[in-house]
């Protein structure tokens, strides 16, 4: 299993994510925005957070334009799976690989803390480890956090099984930090091998940090 | 030649900070303002002299980057 990370100038969670992943024993390479094409033998690319090109004109606006974004999306259409992590949210969104778009958050304030996320479809490589209802503890560390479809896009995503992720308390109830539409914190495309997520479940891999419910999403993407 | 071009969000999209200056202006009290929306505005210079095709490249610069269509509109006016 060999898993690359992309790294543009400002993203800051690629060493997290290399080290989420490989304490679950996978092989990791970062990949530098300006590299024209991927590994190979790529099983499954990841975005990681960060502040890509500092945030500026939008969240992730710069870094779609970034030279190893070809590549990306050429491995998109070849039907690779793709995990963007908060920033790398943005950037899928941003490239039109995902759809909708991330607004600052409706209270304006950077929020960081842990949130627990309700799991809406676990048909998908990435939460077959989890059941559908499961309630999991995230870190979320976001500005612009603020999920945003038009009621026909919502319509799709629900009809197809998109929304991965929402936010709710332990039991299950909505509760929306940032004024997400239908209180979204992930969702996939139509054919379930592109994902995005505001939490940082790269951040849960251990109970003394917190939570380690990161594990049970991550190896998703490492076990058949 | 100059082109300024407005950004806002579209009109049904909530205006988050449009809300919260509302807000600091009824505290002031500034009371005769019934919505506020905050957007951002672009300067290009351009080096294109032609009118049209000035409007139909900061057009294009507007559809691929400038804006995000998803949530925003945007207004190109050129000088």
């Amino acid at each position: 299993m060999k898993i690359a990370i992309l790294q543009f100038p400002g993203t800051n969670c690629e060493y997290d994510t290399q080290h989420a992943f490989a304490s679950l024993g996978a092989e990791t390479q970062i990949v530098w925005h300006k590299a024209e094409s991927l590994p190979s033998d790529t099983n499954l690319l990841v975005i990681a957070g960060g502040f890509s090109y500092g945030d500026y004109l939008r969240s992730g606006a710069i870094a779609k334009f970034s030279p190893v974004m070809k590549a990306v999306k050429e491995y998109a259409y070849k039907g690779g799976n793709i995990l963007g992590i908060c920033n790398g949210f943005q950037v899928l969104t941003e490239a039109g690989l995902l759809p909708g778009a991330l607004k600052r958050n409706s209270g304006l304030h950077f929020i960081s803390k842990h949130h627990t996320l309700k799991v809406e479809n676990s048909d998908n490589i990435f939460l077959k480890k989890l059941q559908t209802g499961d309630i999991v503890n995230i870190p979320i560390a976001h500005h612009d956090g603020n999920y945003f479809i038009d009621e026909a896009g919502l319509a799709d995503l629900k009809a197809n099984n998109q929304i991965l992720l929402r936010y709710t308390d332990k039991e299950g109830n909505i509760k929306n930090p940032n004024g997400s539409v239908s209180s979204i914190a992930g969702v996939c495309n139509k054919s379930k091998n592109i994902f995005g997520l505001m939490p940082h479940p790269e951040r849960a891999m251990e109970l003394i940090l917190g939570s380690d419910d990161g594990i049970k999403m991550l190896e998703g993407f490492l076990t058949s | 030649m100059k082109a300024i071009i407005n950004i806002s969000l579209k009109a049904g999209v909530l205006d988050s900070q449009g809300k919260a200056v509302h807000h600091a202006l009824d505290s002031l009290h500034f009371s005769g303002v019934k919505d506020v929306r905050v957007g951002k505005q672009i300067l290009l210079e351009l080096t294109e002299t032609d009118r049209d095709k000035a409007m139909s490249e900061v057009t294009k610069m507007c559809e691929e980057i400038l804006a995000n269509t998803v949530i925003e509109d945007y207004k190109i006016e050129l000088i």
